[in-house]
């Protein structure tokens, strides 16, 4: 197979930012995806050297093994306020905190208000997959109505428990972000808009611009216990229905 | 239509079935063998049919698929 390619030229390769390690996701989890995005585009605005991953806790903990760049694992939630320090001490590196909806919208959700209120130079990736997927699939302040979770078996029942919290439009109505919008990978056009928006983040944080989030809608089939292509078409089928897609704020 | 080819990592590929289902040509399989991890392996069961589009590598969350298509030859 090798010898038929020495003639081609290549289309897509291994991002040079990416770490040789294996991701320790299940499969056809979109977090391996959102990783290689983010490694695409760090090689891309060219900012590898000056890039520091906050790593949250869930399962994107070892976030900061697979680049090849520098990370600082946060405690629980906490990671948009170690981005912060890192950022206001360098303002110089591009700081980035990659967080999932247990981390950043349960436990650390007043400091993900605050970072985003007070404007930090910092990008937020906010990996929305409706679910705590580290622990064993219990219910998330994102879980939707009617979703089955270990801890709501029979489905979540807003009475009790709420409803899916919309982070990316709660953030938007806050004066100081310079960009927040919804995302999400579950076919082709997607990947390429998910892409685009996490560039155009880190753009504006390399320009000294402000704030930026990225709400990611990513699957679980594992906590959802569908198979990945399922937990795709749930996805476009039913968790954009909840969580719209969009730009919610740009003012690059 | 030019011809391309997907070089698949078989240690990385989980055997999530995600670039099979995306590809619009059915040039990916599950041939029924295994990795060392024990997941099965995508493979390129009709490379005659692949044109290097590079929408596999582009959904695969595991980062296994490389593609490389032949430069466009001047008629």
């Amino acid at each position: 197979m090798r010898s038929s390619v020495e003639n081609m030229k290549p289309v897509f390769v291994r991002p040079k930012s990416l770490s040789d390690k294996k991701f320790t996701y299940c499969p056809g989890c979109h977090h391996g995806l959102i990783t290689r995005i983010l490694a695409q585009v760090i090689d891309e605005l060219g900012i590898q050297e000056r890039t520091v991953m906050v790593a949250p806790v869930g399962c994107a903990v070892f976030a900061y093994e697979w680049f090849r760049c520098d990370g600082v694992q946060a405690a629980h939630g906490r990671a948009a306020a170690v981005a912060t320090g890192i950022k206001r001490v360098r303002p110089d590196l591009v700081v980035i905190s990659y967080q999932g909806d247990g981390d950043l919208a349960a436990i650390g959700l007043a400091e993900t208000i605050h970072a985003a209120n007070r404007g930090e130079k910092i990008s937020v990736i906010f990996v929305n997959n409706q679910i705590y997927g580290m622990t064993g699939g219990q219910m998330a302040p994102t879980t939707l109505v009617g979703q089955h979770a270990t801890s709501c078996p029979e489905g979540r029942n807003p009475q009790e428990a709420g409803y899916p919290i919309r982070m990316a439009e709660l953030l938007a109505t806050l004066e100081a972000p310079v960009y927040v919008a919804r995302l999400a990978l579950f076919d082709p056009k997607h990947v390429l808009e998910t892409t685009k928006a996490v560039r155009k983040a880190l753009t504006y944080q390399v320009q000294g611009k402000g704030y930026s989030f990225v709400e990611i809608l990513a699957n679980c089939p594992t906590g959802w216990r569908m198979s990945p292509v399922q937990a795709n078409k749930h996805i476009a089928a039913v968790v954009t229905k909840a969580f719209p897609l969009g730009e919610f704020v740009d003012k690059g | 239509m030019p011809k391309g080819t997907a070089v698949i990592d078989r240690e990385r590929c989980k055997g999530c079935g995600v670039c099979l289902a995306t590809c619009p040509f059915g040039v990916l399989e599950f041939t029924g063998e295994f990795n060392s991890s024990g997941y099965p392996v995508a493979q390129m069961a009709h490379p005659e049919k692949c044109t290097g589009c590079g929408l596999c590598a582009l959904v695969c969350p595991d980062v296994a698929i490389e593609v490389h298509r032949e430069e466009k030859v001047a008629a």
